[in-house]
């Protein structure tokens, strides 16, 4: 099973899948840090069939709510963030499901954030969050 | 028109979407003529060339390439010819080949992700590249693995794929073993084979009518297609040295944009990019590149900016051939960065970003710490040029019903493949028939 974490460690929750996939990495899992890159992410997690790619998200709950997006079961709205040039993530999944390339199983883990704020800490309940989300992954992989 | 009445229409745009910052555009026709052009640049400030000021010399590679995630290579070379230049230090030798074939990898990623997942969709006529690969998959998977190729080139000499940390003003901070390169090597033989057939489909797109009078700028080295070194050269018959810049060019505000316009001195509008740099160098090609586009009947001077996509292709084919070049003869050199000694002095560098020359200009003081920081991205240098591209298309065109005027629009932003355009759908059309 293979971890991607997206984020960037120095927006606030957002760095919350760069944490989570760099605590997995120390504890001896399988897990890499992506920026969210369509093609970045696609290289990622070629050759792999169980992915699971953790991200913060914007969503309208409290923050630290986590969802569980399954990509086989949902349609991700492709080029629907005004990003870089770059891809994100909903494109590399749409893209792959077009190419044929998406791994066997690919579930993503959103934790809702509520500060992104360049320089600003992880909030307290994205914190919590995120070592509730490793303990589950750990378990989940060790199964 | 009706009772002799001529109506205006509008295309506008209100957020220029998937790009490297924030933008609109606007376009008003009274009639058949165009009244207004504006590529509105709204991103704040991002205030690097303060950020730099009083850092260290060294730091200029690692701070700058974090100005974009797409083209970091041009501002870490940019940043280091011009400290070196400061310190009165030449790389050459291996280090300098590193240095180029580090390039090669930013163009082929780069060159590669604008042809296949930004510019074809245009061509072909889908929302985007994942509309097209549902249609196109063997287009779209080629376009991947030819980036691949780029990346791995980036990733060995630079460390990373994105915004590299292995550049360092005097070379490297380690630098590749033979058998590291023997094994990319391999990838990149099959980056040349990807790339031959890119450049052979893109030559079968149907390009829009459109054929400009334009000043081409680009570097010019005696010798090689230019990276990182040579004189600023144009199609008017400037030829100057880096440091000359600010007595040809200007940089000047203008109300609907927060980056700089730049223009050339007593001419205007000027175009770089890859259009500009095969205008001006391509007698500096190798044989299998000029074999290439005489095969597809590429012209020796392109002016139809549509087609920029084409030989955008061939500087892909250029550069994995570049770089295979650079590694059969590659020998290790004595040492990963020669010495740097700290030197009060003004410096400039100049390299070719994909998009077009990128300029730097630093002061540091005796102790190597920067004083004073002015960086001249291509984009806005071709900010101008991409307007007056648009008046014209738009005049040549009025014919077309909005959605295809709408769609053309686009598709001439993102000619340029600028840092500020390379999204689909990313125009709004408002008409307002009076």
């Amino acid at each position: 099973m293979l971890f991607i974490g997206i984020g960037n460690r120095d927006r606030g929750d957002d760095a919350v899948g760069v944490w989570v996939a760099e605590e997995l990495s120390t504890l001896g899992y399988d897990a890499v840090v992506c920026r969210g890159e369509a093609t970045e992410l696609m290289d990622a997690w070629e050759g792999h069939n169980r992915v699971i790619v953790i991200d913060a998200i914007r969503a309208e709950c409290d923050a630290g709510t986590i969802l569980l997006l399954d990509a086989h079961d949902e349609t991700f709205a492709a080029n629907s963030l005004p990003s870089s040039h770059a891809f994100g993530l909903a494109d590399a999944i749409e893209l792959a499901r077009a190419l044929g390339t998406l791994p066997g199983e690919l579930v993503v883990y959103g934790v809702a954030g509520i500060c992104f704020d360049t320089g600003s800490p992880m909030s307290d309940a994205v914190f919590a969050a995120a070592q509730q989300l490793v303990a589950n992954l750990m378990e989940e992989a060790d199964a | 028109m009706t009772d002799g009445i001529k109506k205006t229409k509008v295309i506008k745009v209100d957020y220029l979407a998937r790009v490297e910052g924030e933008g609109a555009m606007y376009v008003r026709l009274h009639g058949d003529e165009v009244e207004e052009v504006r590529l509105e640049i709204f991103e704040p400030p991002r205030f690097f060339e303060a950020l730099l000021r009083g850092r260290a010399f060294t730091d200029a590679p690692d701070i700058t390439a974090r100005i974009c995630g797409i083209c970091p290579v041009a501002y870490q070379m940019s940043a280091v010819h011009a400290m070196e230049r400061i310190c009165g230090v030449e790389v050459g030798g291996s280090l300098r080949d590193l240095r180029r074939l580090l390039y090669c990898g930013e163009w082929i990623s780069s060159h590669t992700l604008h042809v296949y997942m930004l510019h074809a969709p245009d061509f072909l006529g889908y929302a985007g590249a994942v509309e097209m690969a549902k249609d196109h998959p063997d287009v779209v998977k080629r376009g991947l693995e030819l980036k691949k190729v780029g990346n791995a080139i980036m990733a060995l000499l630079g460390g990373r794929e994105v915004h590299p940390i292995n550049v360092k003003v005097g070379g490297f901070y380690s630098t590749p073993s033979r058998t590291e390169l023997a094994e990319l090597r391999e990838k990149i033989a099959h980056g040349l084979d990807l790339a031959r057939e890119t450049v052979r489909w893109a030559a079968t797109l149907d390009f829009p009518e459109l054929v400009l009078d334009y000043e081409f700028v680009a570097l010019r080295h005696p010798d090689e297609y230019p990276f990182c070194e040579g004189n600023i050269v144009s199609s008017l018959g400037l030829d100057i040295d880096i440091a000359e810049w600010d007595d040809h060019f200007a940089e000047v505000h203008v109300p609907h944009s927060t980056a700089l316009h730049a223009t050339h001195k007593g001419h205007g509008n000027y175009f770089v990019g890859p259009m500009a740099r095969y205008a001006l160098n391509r007698d500096l090609l190798d044989d299998a590149t000029l074999e290439l586009a005489d095969e597809i009947g590429l012209e020796p001077v392109v002016r139809n900016p549509f087609r920029s996509i084409v030989v955008r292709a061939l500087e892909v084919f250029w550069a994995c051939s570049e770089a295979l070049r650079i590694i059969d003869r590659y020998r290790p050199p004595p040492a990963p960065a020669v010495d740097v000694t700290p030197t009060a002095g003004v410096g400039w560098g100049a390299s070719e970003a994909p998009r077009g020359i990128l300029v730097h200009r630093y002061e540091t003081d005796g102790r190597g710490d920067i004083l004073d920081a002015r960086i001249i991205p291509p984009t806005s240098q071709n900010q101008p040029t991409i307007e007056s591209d648009l008046r014209a298309f738009v005049e040549s065109h009025t014919h077309l019903d909005d959605e295809k005027l709408r769609w053309h629009a686009e598709q001439t932003i993102r000619n340029y493949d600028p840092c500020i355009s390379c999204s689909t759908h990313f125009l709004d059309l408002v008409v307002d028939r009076g």
